[in-house]
This record gives C-alpha cells, structure tokens and sequence, in this order.
C-alpha cells in the first residue's frame, strides 16, 4: 500500500518541518517528504489542502479500564477514541483490576491492543505490587513484557524508604519512573484545591502543599540514586518552581500537565459540578498561569489528556462521591491548540508538546515524521470549529468539564502503520 | 451559571444554600415567617396552604430535632409529611440517591427535605428532579444548612431589628460547620456590616476571610462589643485529635462562659443551634442565662420552614394568606 498525502501543510517539530509538503508512504513507513522517490506510484491519494499534517499524537496518561473495568471503558472503545482524537500513541496507567504488576497481564493488554489495529499501546507497569508501595515489582520481567516506564498511578508510596529502593532499583536498569506527587496524609479524603471554593462549598480540601511535599522527597531521592523521573500531571505554581529549580540543578527529571488544568481552575467547579472533581484537584488561577508560563520555558516538558473514562452512575452523586475523572483523549489536540493560541505559542511548540516530547519521554519511536519512522500520522483541520457533545465522543467515557464548549482544531485523518485507522464523516 | 434556585422569573423554585440569595428573597422569607409566628399560639395551630401536598422529609444523615421541626411544620401548613431515614447501609446496598428519590416522586410527593452528610448533596438532588419538585436543603455536609441560618437572622432581627448596625461574633467549629457559612452569608447579605469568626487555626476553612469575615483567634478580642454571639456546636469526635488536645482546653479557651460573655455589649445576645455541649462550647449557666436566646430559636425555627415551604410550593405571597384563611 502506498500513500501519498497531498498539499497539506507539514509540521515536523523533530526535523524542524513547518511548510507544505506532500509525505510518501510505503509499506507502513514514511518514505519521503517532499519530493517522490524514484518510481513511487500511489494507490492512495489523501487531499490535506487547508490541513495540517503532523505527527501521531502521544499521550503520556490515558485510562482503557481494561481489564476489570469494562463497564466504564473498553480497549476497543477508548482506542477508537484516541485515534479519533489523533491519538496513535498511549501509555496507560497500571491500576486496573487486577493492577498490571504481572508480566502476563502486560503481553495480554499489548496482545489484544495489537490485534485492534488502532494506537499504540504502551503499559506502564506497577512500581510496587498491587501498588501498595510495599514490595517492590519485577520491573525487568514486566519490561520485557512491553512497559515502558513503572507508576504508583494515584497511589502515593508512604515509606520512603521503599521509594528510595524503588529509585535504585529503577536506575539501576535505567527506568523511568513516572510519579504522581502528592502527599497522601495531607491530601487524605480531599476533593477540591484548599482554598477559597472548597471553604464555601464546604468540600474537604487538598492543599498546595501537599504536592510540594511530595515532590521535595521524590527530587531529594532522585538526586541521591540517580533515578529518571517523570512527574505526571503537575498543578501548582509552587511545583512548577521546584522542577525548574531542579532542572537547573541537573536532576534527571521531567514532566507533565493536563490539558484540563490549563484551563480550568478551582471556581469552575461552580456549584458541584462532578465533571471538575479531578486528580490532581483544579487549582487557581495563579496556578493556572504559573502552569503556562512553565510550558512555555520548557519546565514542563509535554501536555497529557488524563484521560480517566468513568461511567455515568459513578459522576451521578454529590460531588464528594462522584468519582474522579473526566474523558480526554479526543480533546488532547484541541485543548492544546486553545492552550497555543492563548499564549501566542506557535503551533509547531504545541505539537511538539504533545507528540515529540511526550515520545522522548516515553522512550518509544514516536512522534515525528522522519524518513523510515513508522506511518502514523495525524491530518486535522486547525481552524474548523466543533462543538464538543458527549454523546458524540467515540470514548465510552461521557464526563467532561469542556461539555458544550465550540473549540477549534477538528482531525479529519489518523494514519497508523501507514494505514488510515479514521477518517471523520 | 445559572442560580439553581431560583427560577426564570427570579422566585424560589428550591432552598438550597443561602449563597446565591438575593437580600429580596431573604427578607421575603422573613417577613412571610412573621405572619406563621402567631399561628403556633391559636387553638387550631393548622393552615391549608399544603393541603393536599406531600412533603418527604429524606434523611441521610441521623436528625432528631431538624426532622421534628420540618415534621412539625409541614403539618401546621396541613401536608402529608412522609419522613424516612435513610440510613447508609441500604445505600451501599447499591440504592443510590437517585433510585430512592426517583421512587418517592413516582409515590407523588412534591417536596423533598433533604439532609445529607455530603456537601452539595441537595444541590444534586435538585439538578435531577422534574421541574415541580422542591428540594430544601437541611443540611449537607460542611455545606449550607439555610433554614438554620435564616431562623438565626429571624430570632437575630426580633432582638435587634436594625442590622445595619450590628457587631456579630460566630464562635467554635468553622470549619466543618454548614451553620457557619450559612449564617455567615445570611449576615453579609442582609448587611451586618461586621461579621467575625472567633477560633483556633485548626477549625478554621483556608482563607475563611474570602467569605467577608474578620478573624479572631483570641475569644476575649473577638467579643469585645459585639451585639451577638452566635455559638456553633463543637462534634464529639472532633474533641480529641489532631484538631484539638481535649474538650477541656477548648472550653477554657473557646467555650463561652458569663465572663467572657460580660466583654460583649451589655445587652448582647447567645444563639446556639443545638444539641448543645453544655462545659465544652457553652457554659449551663450562659446557655440558660437572660441574654440567651436558644429557645425563642427553636420556636422560630419552625415559622421560618412553614414560610419557606409556603413559599415554594404555594407561591410568592403565602404570607397575606394566612391571615385570611385563619
């Protein structure tokens, strides 16, 4: 099969591409951009005249549910939902049912998600046994099974001890890990941010501190063993400050924000929305912008959808009870380009954020468009508007704070392997 | 957003929280109670202005006394009153709050009294149910509980009926209390100019000063001329922890006592809105003393939900009615 995706405006962040090119594709790779190789006879023709074309989006953070929660999410439904969303790269968070800390889960969920012929599916495995922070996982089986990384999820390691041994072991083997930082004492039974919306809705709190408390032993730990740490889904300004002090410091670190808080903050919540009940909770304003200014200097190295499918039963109940999350992966593109235009960021620095980076994060062959790298590649119009309808999204998961929101930036074409995977009607 | 409560045309359609009230609505409910007042003291305590009507009382959340004065006041406005506990085991037998409401309209009722020990639980109830139903809050978690904070500003304006010129102190457990952000939010908006919040750091919600309040933490600075002293109620399981050392420190420091009492104005007056912990946030002596007026507020208690009930299910003008149908 070879493909050749016409006029359409090519952005490359990697190679640093940003002009119209046509991209030849051969047996699921890209063969050339530009110019036609030598003989190259498509037999498909896709038109991206007024479209961007960029690299497969990588999502750094996105629930499937499976196995054990089909009832809020299937493989199938949240896959076809990220490449509707220009998704072609995942890594999924381990606190399924059962957790994925045993080496034949992982090949199972890869097996199953290479036979959907959707994304890409990279596992990232339990840190600690059934997560309980306690004993430590085979990381080395469980690599080889096919995890890129190792997660507590949301579930903080309390010892530090173990997270000590748990940032030897890793760095012995050159693992990242990929932490959540937030203190579980502090954060114990909260909600909402500890301020001033959770005090007038009397909604138990987690205060700011709690996740510079977490970061401050993750950091000091990292610096001792060595270990390569991802901190996922940062949410205050004072987090943001302590990783680029860090990186000045030249710890091994990285990290992420959703795309959710970039642009909600604590008085969205308005009176109880569940769909604002999130993890990390919404914060202010102040945060919001410290947030943003950390992208743009590259303390924050790439945007993440935090894709949490929950069925509809579990959001209808009081605030406090409705359960965490909110869909994402068919919003990730949008959010980011609103995020861009907001910040007068150019749309090269975008895709970047949430292709390139989150790849290198990863460690996967993803994310750009280089000659021979895998086919799998994004087409979206930037300028058309939508209007963002729950009932509409391909994912299993209806809950979103952004429902009814018109935003711009709508995929026409997902290309994986060189084989279109979706096409919008 | 819009205001739950209230409907296109700016009237009371649920009572839910006392944010988000305009100063109108409150008064109107105050006044409208002024006109159920004398209706305990005739022989025929009933008016027919629910006849006909079936309020549910639905608690979540044990209650004795808010259950009884709803109890009471729906039967003085002649309603059917149903009043079920629900208790927590049959909720995490799988029925949720939904399923257990949705059965209680197919049953007809019209009005639903809600208690619940999570914030924001009533708003949830209303966003949910058909557009004739009423929801009143009687409380959800550390949210709102409004009728409490409107019989406060009702027993409050009986004694002191310029509230433009009052110096009010809230004193104890703030920060799990649904009473304190009723009551300060009732004080604000019908203008008190000052409102402060006398307590320890530990019960005390982040930034409470956001909710227009002055903060004391020294009970003796906190009271000095202040027109009244609104108590709240300290939990029991609150006394001993990490909130505070025991009952008795807190007595000594917080719990109001005649001579703490005597730094306030002279003729200051003590709510409370019980159960009240006598030697832990209340001294007997002040509890039952002459400046107190914890009973006249039970007593009113009950005219401010028959006028809130009047007003939801039997239009705007219950009030004038009363007198007429007598």
């Amino acid at each position: 099969m070879k493909i050749q995706i016409k006029n359409g405006h090519v952005i490359d962040p990697k190679n640093n591409i940003d002009s119209q090119l046509d991209v030849f594709i051969a047996a699921g790779k890209i063969v050339a951009l530009g110019k036609a190789p030598e003989g190259f006879i498509a037999s498909q023709t896709i038109d991206a005249s007024n479209l961007i074309v960029c690299p497969g989006l990588v999502d750094l953070s996105a629930r499937l549910r499976e196995p054990g929660d089909e009832y809020k999410a299937t493989l199938i439904s949240e896959l076809q939902a990220a490449v509707a969303g220009g998704v072609t790269s995942l890594a999924c968070p381990p606190d399924t049912d059962p957790v994925l800390d045993e080496p034949g889960l992982v090949e199972m969920l890869k097996h199953r998600a290479k036979q959907l012929n959707l994304a890409h599916v990279y596992p990232l495995g339990a840190l600690t046994r059934q997560l309980q922070g306690k004993v430590l996982s085979e990381m080395g089986e469980l690599r080889e099974a096919g995890c890129v990384g190792f997660s507590q999820a949301n579930i903080a390691i309390t010892d530090t001890q173990v997270l000590w041994r748990a940032m030897e072991y890793a760095a012995t083997f050159g693992f990242t890990l990929f932490l959540h930082a937030e203190e579980p004492f502090l954060a114990k039974d909260g909600v909402a941010h500890d301020g001033e919306v959770a005090s007038r809705l009397g909604l138990k709190g987690i205060p700011s501190a709690a996740e510079a408390l977490a970061l401050a032993s993750i950091l000091r730990i990292a610096k001792e063993t060595g270990a390569r740490i991802h901190i996922s889904r940062l949410s205050t300004a004072e987090g943001v400050d302590m990783i680029r002090e860090a990186k000045k410091h030249g710890v091994n670190i990285t990290c992420d924000v959703s795309a959710n808080h970039l642009h909600l903050t604590e008085h969205d919540i308005g009176f109880f929305d569940a769909n604002c009940h999130l993890k990390p909770p919404l914060r202010t304003q102040r945060d919001k912008d410290a947030l943003s200014a950390g992208l743009k200097d590259g303390t924050i190295d790439a945007i993440c959808s935090d894709h949490t499918p929950v069925d509809d039963d579990a959001k209808l109940a009081p605030f406090a009870e409705a359960e965490v999350g909110a869909t994402g992966l068919e919003l990730l593109l949008a959010l980011t380009l609103k995020w861009a235009n907001q910040e007068k960021t150019s749309l090269a620095k975008a895709i970047a954020l949430i292709s390139q980076s989150s790849a290198k994060i990863l460690g996967i062959a993803a994310g750009d468009l280089s000659v021979n790298a895998n086919a799998d590649i994004c087409i979206f119009d930037a300028n058309e508007y939508w209007k963002i309808v729950p009932s509409a999204l391909k994912s299993q998961g209806k809950n979103t704070p952004f429902n009814g929101l018109e935003i711009a930036g709508k995929v026409k074409t997902t290309l994986i392997n060189g084989q279109v995977v979706y096409q919008s009607e | 957003m819009n205001n739950p409560q209230l409907d296109a045309d700016g009237r009371l359609r649920h009572l839910l929280s006392i944010e988000g009230l305009p100063k109108r609505i409150l008064n109107q409910i105050l006044d409208t109670a002024e006109s159920f007042v004398g209706v305990a003291e005739r022989e025929v305590k009933k008016v027919p202005l629910l006849r006909g009507k079936t309020v549910c009382n639905l608690f979540f959340e044990n209650s004795t006394r808010t259950r009884t004065t709803f109890e009471i006041a729906a039967k003085r406005l002649s309603a059917d009153v149903i009043s079920l506990n629900v208790n927590t085991s049959s909720q995490s037998k799988g029925e949720t709050i939904l399923d257990t409401v949705d059965n209680l309209i197919a049953m007809h009722a019209d009005m639903f009294v809600v208690r619940h020990s999570q914030s924001g639980a009533a708003h949830f109830i209303a966003k949910h149910v058909p557009d004739h139903i009423h929801v009143i809050n009687a409380g959800d978690g550390r949210h709102s509980h409004p009728t409490q904070g409107l019989l406060d500003m009702f027993t409050i304006r009986k004694y002191k009926p310029d509230l433009h010129n009052l110096r009010v102190a809230i004193v104890g457990d703030v920060l799990h209390s649904r009473v304190a952000r009723s009551e300060i939010h009732a004080l604000t908006t019908l203008g008190v100019p000052e409102v402060r919040v006398i307590a320890p750091k530990t019960l005390l919600p982040t930034q409470v000063e956001k909710l227009g309040v002055h903060v004391f933490h020294d009970m003796k600075a906190g009271l000095k001329d202040v027109d009244v002293v609104m108590m709240l109620r300290l939990q029991n399981e609150r006394m001993n922890g990490a909130m505070l050392p025991s009952a008795q420190e807190y007595f000594k420091t917080y719990g109001l006592t005649q001579d703490k009492l005597n730094l306030a104005k002279p003729d200051a007056i003590v709510l409370h809105p019980g159960p009240m912990n006598r030697g832990v946030e209340i001294d007997s002596s002040v509890a039952d003393g002459s400046q107190s007026v914890i009973l006249p507020q039970v007593t009113y208690g009950i005219a401010v939900r028959m006028a809130v009930m009047a007003m939801l299910a039997g239009g705007q003008n219950s009030g004038s009615q009363v007198g007429s149908q007598a």
